[in-house]
This record gives C-alpha cells, sequence and structure tokens, in this order.
C-alpha cells in the first residue's frame, strides 16, 4: 500500500471534477426503483398480513431492509471496495462488526439479566 | 508529481522529494466525514439497542398497535426517499457544473425534507394529545428517542442545506462548495439508510407484535 | 442528602446564593488558595503583557504541535487535582477508625472519589495521551500537520471546556456522588436531584466532542498523509498503536455519548430509560456503559504500548523485535477489547453461560499483551542497553504492569470476581495497570520527547527522584489495596469499623505521600530544566540517537516540520536515513502551504461551556441563547474560506541555515 493512498487521484483531490465511480442518471434511477420496490413489499406485508405466520413475515423484512440497506450503499453511497484506498469500505465492515456486536451483545446480556434479575411489581403501572 | 526512489546507478537513495504535490487542500474531508457517519452510526446502534431491550415495555401503557399509522408511515418514508433521489440529481447537475439545476435539485430536497419532518411533528403531536408521551413508559421513551434522533438530525441536514444553498450561490460550484455538497449527500443517503431500519425495526415490527 | 434547591428564578435558574459550599471550610479554604494563586497567575500574564502572544501563538494556533503541548499542560494541571482527591482520601480512610468519622462528611466524600475517577480518567489521562498522540503522530509520518487542523484546536478547547465546567462544580455547586460511571438509580433524579450529575453529564458531553473529532482527526491523518514511501507496514509502532487507539476512540465514544444523552433525557424530560419502574431497567445503563468503558481502558493504554516499543529499541540500539507480530497484536486488542465488557458486572446477574463467555474472552485478550512484553524483553535481549530515565520507567513498566494484569486474569475468572468485585483489590488492580501502564509511560514519553519538543533536555536527577518517588510510592500505597480486597473490605468506604485493618490504611497513606513527593519531584525537574536549559540544551535534533523520522527535525521543529517531505525506504526510517549517508538539503527551499490560526474553536468551546453551564442550573435562556450562538458561530465559520497562507521561501530558508549553523557548532554538519 503505498504511502499515497490517493495517489490515483493525484492533482484531483477530490471527487466532484471528474465521474464518479457510479453517480450516473442510470444508477440513481435503478437504486431508487428498487429502494421503492423493497420498501413497498414489506409494507404490503405488514398491513395485509397476507403471510399468516407473524414470525415469517418478521424475517422477510428484515431480509428486505437489510438488501434495501445495501443498495442505498451501491447505488447512492456509491460504496465500493476502491474508494479512497479502500478505506471507506473498511471502516464500514469495522462499523458493522462493532454495531453487530452491541447488539446482539446486549441483546443476549440483557435477556439472561431481566429474566434473573427483574422483579414483578404489583402495580401494573410499574410493570415492565 | 513522479519521485524515484532510488537514483541510477547504485547513487544514495532519495531522501526527500523537491518537486511536491502537497496533499492536495481537503484531500482527507471524504474520508474524515465518512468516519465521522460511522461515528454517527454508532449513537443510532445504541438508540436501536435500547429500542431493542426495552421496546416492548408498556408499562401497561400504550402499545404499537394503538399508535402506529402505517399509511402516514409509508408517506413519510416516500418523502425521505424522495429526497434522495433529488439529492442524487442534485449531484449529478454538480458533476455538469449546472449550479442553477443544482439550486432547483437542493431546493427540492429541501421540501421533501420538510415534509418528512412535517409528518413525523404531526404524528408525534398526536400520540401525545393521546397520552402516549415519552414520559409514559419505556417503549415511549426509546420510541420518541429513536424517531426524535433521526428527525433532529434531518433538522440539522435543512439547515446545511440551506446553509450551502447559499454559499453555493455565493462562490458557486468551487472545489471546497463541491467537497461540502458531497459530505451533505453521504449524511443525506446515511439518513436514508437509518430510516429503513426505523420503518423495519420499529413501525412494521411494531405492528407485528 | 442535600436540600435540593427548589428555588428558580427565570434569571438564574436554581443558582442562588446557597448554591456556594460556604458551610465547607475545605472547599472555602481552596477556593481561597485557587483565586489567590489564578489573580496571581493572570496578574502576571498582564504585567508582563502576555495575554497578545498566549493568543496569537498559543490558543489560536491550529499546529499539532502546539496543541499538543497544550494538551499535555492541561493533563499536568489536572493530575494535581485528581491527587489531591486521592491524598484526601487516602487521609481519610487512613483516621476514620475506633470511633473516628475522619474529617471529611459523607457529602463532601463521596463527590472527593467520584471527582477523583472522572478527573483521572477523563482529564488527565485521556489528555496526556492525546497530546503525545498530536504531538509525535505527524512527525514521525513526515507530515506538516493533521487532516483538520482547525478541527485539532476545537477538539482542544472542548476538552478544556469539560475540565472547566468539573472544576466551577468544586465552587459554584457541588459534584456527582455516583462514582465516577453515575450508575442510575442513584445517578438520576430522584436519588441525585441536585446539579452534580447534571455537571457529570455536561462536562463529559463538552469533552467527548472534542475527543471524537480528535479521533477522526488521527485516524485520517494516518492513513492519508503518510510521507510517500512509508506503507502501513513501514509506519513507526507508535503511529501503529496511535491508529488503533484513534479507532476505537472512533468506534467507543459514541456509545458514551448517546448513554448520557439518555441519563440526561431521565433526569430532565422524565423518560424511563433507566428508571426502576415504568418499563425503565437501569441494568441496561450499566451494560451500555461498560460497553464504553472496556474499550476506553485500551484507549489509555494503547499508545503508552507503543511508547514502550519506541523507548526500548531506541535505548537498546536496536530494531523492535518481532515489528509484525507487536502490530497485529495491537490490532486484535482493538477487536477483542469489544468483547469483554461484561467482566465489569459479573455479579449482576446475567447467569452462568453469559458469564463464562466473558471470562473467556478477558483471558483471552491477555494474551496479545503478553506477546508484546515478550516481544519488549527480545528487542531488549543482546542490545547495548542505555539506562536512561525512559528506559528506566519502561522496566518499572514491565515489572509492575505485569503485576496488574495477572490479578486482571484472576478477577476475569467469574467465581473470584464474585468475592472481589468492588472491593479494595480492584482498586488496586486497576490502578496497577492505570499507573504501572499509563502513568509510568507518559512520564517515559515526556523525558523522551521533551528535548524534541522544547530543545533541552530534563534535568536527569531530579527525573530520578521522581522515579523512585513514584515507583516505590505506587507499590507501598497499593500493595496493601491487595491485601485488604482478599480480607474483604468494599471499596469507597469512609469509615471503618475493624481496627486490625487500619495499618494497612496508615501503609497506603505513607505510599500516597511519596507518590505526592514524586509529583513534587516531577515539577521541580520542569523548573529546574527551565533554569538550566543552556546546559541541557539539545542542538543536534536527536539526542538519543533516535530510529522514527521526528528526530530528524531540529529540537523543537519549525512551524512546517520538513522543509522537504521525506520519502522512506525502510522501518525506522531515521535510522535508515543516517546508516544510509542522508545529507540535509541546503537550498532549493519553496514556499510552504500552513493552516492559518483561528480562534473560532475557543468561542465555541467557551459557548459549550456556557451552554453546559446553563443546562446544569435551569437557566433556559442562557442555555437557548449559547446554542444558538453556537450554531451560528459554526455556520459563520463555514462561511470562511480562506483558512491557509504560504510560508515565504526565504523563513524557510532562514530557519534551515539557522539549522545548519547550530548543527556546525556542534560539530556535526
Amino acid at each position: 500500500m503505498s504511502g499515497h493512498a490517493d495517489t490515483g487521484h493525484g492533482a484531483h483531490g477530490d471527487h466532484g471534477t471528474h465521474d464518479d465511480h457510479g453517480a450516473s442518471f442510470k444508477g440513481y434511477m435503478t437504486g431508487f426503483i428498487l429502494s421503492v420496490i423493497l420498501t413497498a413489499i414489506p409494507f404490503w406485508l405488514v398491513m395485509t398480513g397476507v403471510l399468516e405466520n407473524k414470525n415469517a413475515t418478521a424475517i422477510a423484512i428484515v431480509v428486505f431492509a437489510a438488501v434495501q440497506i445495501v443498495v442505498h450503499m451501491v447505488y447512492f453511497l456509491h460504496m465500493n471496495g476502491k474508494a479512497e484506498g479502500g478505506w471507506t469500505f473498511t471502516a464500514m465492515i469495522f462499523t458493522i462488526i462493532i454495531v453487530v456486536i452491541v447488539l446482539s451483545g446486549s441483546l443476549w446480556v440483557m435477556y439472561h439479566l431481566h429474566a434473573n434479575m427483574m422483579p414483578v411489581p404489583h402495580d401494573m403501572n410499574r410493570m415492565p | 508529481m513522479a519521485m524515484k526512489l532510488e537514483n541510477t546507478a547504485g547513487a544514495a537513495p532519495v531522501f526527500y522529494e523537491i518537486e511536491e504535490h502537497a496533499h492536495p487542500e481537503g484531500s482527507s474531508t471524504m474520508l474524515g466525514f465518512w468516519i465521522y457517519l460511522m461515528s454517527d452510526c454508532l449513537i443510532f446502534a445504541i438508540l436501536f439497542a435500547v429500542y431493542g431491550v426495552l421496546g416492548a415495555n408498556y408499562a401497561a401503557g400504550p402499545a404499537p398497535k394503538d399508535l402506529f399509522d402505517l399509511n402516514l408511515v409509508a408517506l413519510n418514508t416516500a418523502m425521505l426517499l424522495f429526497s434522495s433521489i433529488t439529492y442524487g440529481f442534485a449531484m449529478l447537475a454538480m458533476e455538469k457544473g449546472r449550479t442553477g439545476a443544482v439550486q432547483g435539485w437542493l431546493f427540492v430536497t429541501g421540501l421533501f425534507g420538510l415534509a418528512f419532518l412535517g409528518i413525523e411533528l404531526y404524528e408525534f403531536a398526536h400520540m401525545i394529545h393521546e397520552g402516549a408521551t415519552p414520559q409514559r413508559s419505556a417503549f415511549l421513551s426509546s420510541f420518541f428517542t429513536l424517531v426524535g434522533t433521526h428527525g433532529l438530525h434531518v433538522t440539522f441536514g435543512l439547515v446545511w442545506l440551506v446553509t450551502l444553498m447559499v454559499q453555493v450561490a455565493r462562490r458557486g460550484l468551487i472545489p471546497a462548495n463541491r467537497r461540502r455538497l458531497m459530505c451533505l449527500s453521504m449524511f443525506w443517503h446515511f439518513l436514508d439508510v437509518i430510516w429503513i431500519g426505523v420503518f423495519t425495526f420499529v413501525y412494521l415490527m411494531g405492528m407485528l407484535r | 442528602m442535600t436540600e435540593p434547591s427548589t428555588q428558580t428564578t427565570f434569571l438564574f435558574g436554581r443558582l442562588g446564593w446557597q448554591s456556594l459550599p460556604l458551610h465547607e471550610p475545605i472547599v472555602v479554604v481552596t477556593f481561597g488558595v485557587v483565586a489567590l494563586g489564578g489573580i496571581a497567575l493572570l496578574g502576571a500574564l498582564t504585567y508582563f503583557r502576555l495575554w497578545g502572544y498566549l493568543w496569537r501563538e498559543w490558543f489560536t494556533s491550529v499546529d499539532h504541535k502546539k496543541i499538543g503541548i497544550m494538551y499535555m499542560v492541561l493533563g499536568i494541571v489536572m493530575l494535581l487535582r485528581g491527587f489531591a482527591d486521592a491524598i484526601m482520601m487516602r487521609l481519610q480512610q487512613a483516621w476514620a477508625f475506633n470511633g473516628s468519622e475522619g474529617y471529611l462528611n459523607a457529602h463532601h466524600y463521596d463527590q472527593i472519589f467520584t471527582a477523583h475517577g472522572v478527573i483521572m480518567i477523563f482529564f488527565v489521562a485521556m489528555p496526556l495521551v492525546t497530546g503525545l498522540m498530536n504531538y509525535v503522530v505527524p512527525l514521525q509520518i513526515g507530515a506538516r500537520d493533521v487532516s483538520f487542523p482547525f478541527l485539532n484546536n476545537f477538539s482542544f478547547w472542548m476538552t478544556v471546556g469539560g475540565a472547566v465546567l468539573v472544576m466551577a462544580s468544586l465552587f459554584i455547586g457541588e459534584f456527582a456522588k455516583t462514582g465516577w460511571l453515575a450508575y442510575p438509580p442513584l445517578s438520576n433524579i430522584g436519588y441525585s436531584p441536585d446539579v452534580g450529575v447534571d455537571y457529570y453529564i455536561w462536562a463529559l458531553q463538552v469533552a467527548g466532542v472534542g475527543t471524537t473529532l480528535s479521533g477522526i482527526n488521527l485516524i485520517c491523518t494516518i492513513i492519508k498523509m503518510r510521507a510517500p514511501g512509508m506503507t502501513m507496514m513501514k509506519m513507526p509502532v507508535f503511529t501503529w498503536t496511535s491508529l488503533c487507539t484513534n479507532v476505537l476512540i472512533v468506534a467507543t465514544f459514541p456509545v458514551l455519548t448517546a448513554v448520557l444523552v439518555l441519563l440526561g433525557l431521565d433526569r430532565y424530560v422524565g423518560t424511563n430509560f433507566f428508571t426502576n419502574d415504568f418499563g425503565g431497567s437501569p441494568m441496561m445503563y450499566v451494560n451500555l456503559i461498560w460497553i464504553w468503558g472496556h474499550p476506553e481502558v485500551y484507549i489509555l493504554i494503547l499508545p503508552l504500548f507503543g511508547v514502550y516499543s519506541e523507548v526500548t529499541s531506541t535505548f537498546s540500539g536496536k530494531r523492535l523485535f518481532g515489528y509484525t507480530s507487536m502490530v497485529y497484536a495491537t490490532v486484535v486488542i482493538t477487536i477483542l477489547s469489544y468483547l469483554v465488557w461484561l467482566h465489569h458486572f459479573f455479579t449482576m446477574g446475567s447467569g452462568a453461560s453469559v458469564n463464562s463467555f466473558f471470562g473467556i474472552t478477558t483471558m483471552i485478550i491477555s494474551i496479545p499483551t503478553g506477546a508484546k512484553i515478550f516481544n519488549w524483553l527480545f528487542t531488549m535481549y543482546r542490545g547495548r542497553i542505555r539506562f536512561e530515565l525512559p528506559m528506566m520507567w519502561t522496566v518499572a513498566f514491565m515489572l509492575t504492569f505485569v503485576i496488574g494484569g495477572m490479578t486482571g486474569v484472576l478477577l476475569a475468572v467469574p467465581p473470584a470476581d464474585f468475592v472481589l468485585h468492588n472491593s479494595l483489590f480492584l482498586v488496586a488492580h486497576f490502578h496497577n495497570v492505570i499507573i504501572g501502564g499509563v502513568v509510568f509511560g507518559v512520564f517515559a514519553a515526556i523525558y523522551y520527547w521533551w528535548p524534541k519538543a522544547f530543545g533541552f533536555r530534563l534535568d536527569p536527577f531530579w527525573g530520578k527522584v521522581s522515579f523512585w518517588c513514584w515507583v516505590v510510592g505506587f507499590w507501598v500505597a497499593f500493595m496493601p489495596l491487595y491485601v485488604l480486597g482478599l480480607m474483604g473490605v468494599t471499596r469507597r468506604m469512609r469509615v471503618f469499623d475493624d481496627p486490625s485493618l487500619h495499618v494497612w490504611f496508615i501503609v497506603a497513606g505513607f505510599g500516597a505521600a511519596l507518590i505526592a513527593a514524586g509529583i513534587g519531584a516531577f515539577l521541580i525537574q520542569i523548573g529546574v530544566s527551565i533554569l538550566k536549559r543552556k546546559q541541557l540544551a539539545d542542538n543536534t535534533g536527536d539526542p538519543w540517537d533516535g530510529r522514527t523520522l521526528e528526530w530528524s527535525t531540529s529540537s523543537p521543529p519549525p512551524d512546517y516540520n520538513f522543509a522537504f517531505t521525506p520519502v522512506i525506504h525502510d522501518n525506522d526510517a531515521w535510522s535508515d536515513m543516517k546508516r544510509r549517508g542522508y545529507t540535509r538539503p541546503l537550498a532549493g527551499f519553496r514556499p510552504i502551504h500552513m493552516p492559518r490560526n483561528t480562534g473560532t474553536g475557543v468561542i465555541l468551546a467557551a459557548l459549550s461551556v456556557a451552554c453546559g453551564f446553563a443546562l446544569i442550573w435551569y437557566i433556559w435562556w442562557l442555555a437557548a441563547i449559547s446554542f444558538v450562538g453556537i450554531v451560528a458561530t459554526a455556520i459563520w465559520h463555514t462561511f470562511n474560506y480562506h483558512r491557509d497562507f504560504h510560508i515565504p521561501a526565504e523563513d524557510v530558508v532562514r530557519a534551515e541555515e539557522a539549522r545548519t549553523r547550530l548543527l556546525a557548532a556542534q560539530g556535526r554538519a
């Protein structure tokens, strides 16, 4: 890895002065259409209750959300493995790892803590 | 700009460069802003974690089914998605150097953003009027804080948008303004990404409980 | 518990004459001393007409070197306050036996141990570590400044802002009485209705903004501003540890920000995140705060691991052993630090499966640190070791920190922790690793890089006095605490019933007095060195036969660091250059592009302090105005597009020629 991570950009210095890695009308429209579809379907699934099984619906909408996030990353945020010498991609992966640890860790830990330690009050307002 | 690391014929290596291509002004800005966005992502992750842990604690008060109007949320989501695409068009115009078009698309983006905020504030006001205040239960505290923080970010984005429109009007699409527009672009799309998480895990999942 | 002030006025919120702690004689005397000293200092600055100089050359500077020095000054000043708290605690605990209540009531004592922890972590250790990284990293990578010089200045002043708020709590109102992490429900509005916890929240939020931005700044600097030829695996180890530290900062301070916001919402708005009823969960606070808290301690230690690597290789005259494994160990520690946080609350009740998982990960994380110790030892092996003070501090670190680390591995075993949690054993453990690791490392770093920053070395005699007082003092102060902890004594106790414990506290008190002497000797060392600076002068820029790029510049370096950007070929770039016949360029200097000074950072931080103060005291009009002021100032700042200038070539020529003359006078061209 060269000391100048942006040697390829050299005199340009920023992305605005030449064609951005994915910024094109076609790219934005593709991202937009995909996002509309990936939003409409989850809303439809929940509002109509078409899948009888709530768990299945939940899993479906999470999957759609994940896919739509990727669509946003690629088509709107122009995420690729080469920008800034690959560092934006690395930073994103690292952040995702930390977020997964924090979310799953907290849910796991707090589930156990609440199961073991939460008292049950008798005043309904004080119920969790 | 080329620098030789070694001279020819075994002469002493070159230890400094005379022809400098100094790190161009603003060369760290994009990476720096991206890293800031990652830190902002973590703040939202904590708010999501809190919502995940406390989001079912209704304290015998109103639950999602009593409060959420998915039609309104769908409208809201559409507003934000449209604002993302219109910002994208602003960026395309920027690449072509068309200042007028940039300003136009920024203005439309701002309108969609305001529509988003307006609908959200209406929703909040309605909930509070019904007694579903942030103080009522941990579920409501987490809801208002998570969704409200996203809304605050959108608000800040709009302030930034207006500021940039003034700056572009005054100085045109100079490199510094282009960098700023790119940063706001990242910020704006990032907020839409967070919203995907919000409408999925808060609103849609909430109705499934 | 104090009576909460129920009087609120529009103009002053809940601030009133009763907010002044006139009933606490110790605080009144402290205020008197501070006020006199402050007036004397301000008076001297005015008399010697230094305000203009300070504002132009230091306060508004965006030069990483000046900012680094200011961070160090902040850290050392706050060390005196934090240590004063420590002495007061030791004195109280040595006193309060056989029916005596000591000299501190609970209201006061609880604030002291809280302030001691908050100040030492946030306003001593963090600034010192940030100061070192700020000063050294750009020089080590051959850069002229950090990626975002204005943000750097802003970050510094926000840290100062947080410190100002903490210090203000001493004389106006009170500080939190909750311990340094302010667990709810105690920190919630019901049990802490007064201003103390609010001071805590806002001081940390203001300082936290500075820290997070500084983290982003240094990551970008290291990634983007390295000199040509310096690949990642040719960076100095201190730069590697700085990179990992700043990654930790950016990836963990947002957690603290979010949690404090939630606690703040509970206190100000009445939400139910951490309440006992309406669905809240105080345990969630503990969980989240330690998700921040554990990476935080690695933020503190990793830069010092980098210092030890630089010092060991320089003073052994040898390349660092196992560079690659050092880098990997650092990265592994960075990632693993996110997988251990629960060990801070094994006893909260998450059960065997959860506790076992985190117990195992905690034990695993000690392994890469062990690898580092071996690498340092192997570097020293067969080296030509010079026992200058940095090396002495490093050896003391190795012996001290390893013991602390081992007690940590003991605590990592959940059943053992059930006995030792929140005992003095725990207190001894973390002071062992923080003092043995962070403090000793900071002293090593100060002695090592002081000549670079100021052009003269520190006096070795007083340095050695300080060293021995600190090392012996630490062991005498904290070994008794291990014993007491194993005997079951709880932390944060103000009064004791069991007379058999007394002698241990007296011994610990003597240890604290020795450490006080060590701090005194350190201050004397600085004073004496300034007086003897001509004798101690370093005219070569390289007093230690250093190995990394910062030693290629003059001492102190010129504003622009390097007249020409260096080109790197190998690790230990400066050693490489010396070995291969590098000669300093003497001509062909060009104008150099530099960032301009600015006062915006000071103004923004001052407004943030005003806003924080207003929020603490419920002075809503002031909070609103200062908040609007912050936003307006920030926006106005962005309308300034002329933030740079060029150092004319003649100035560069003059600076370089002055250095040439100095080197020639030394007998080295």
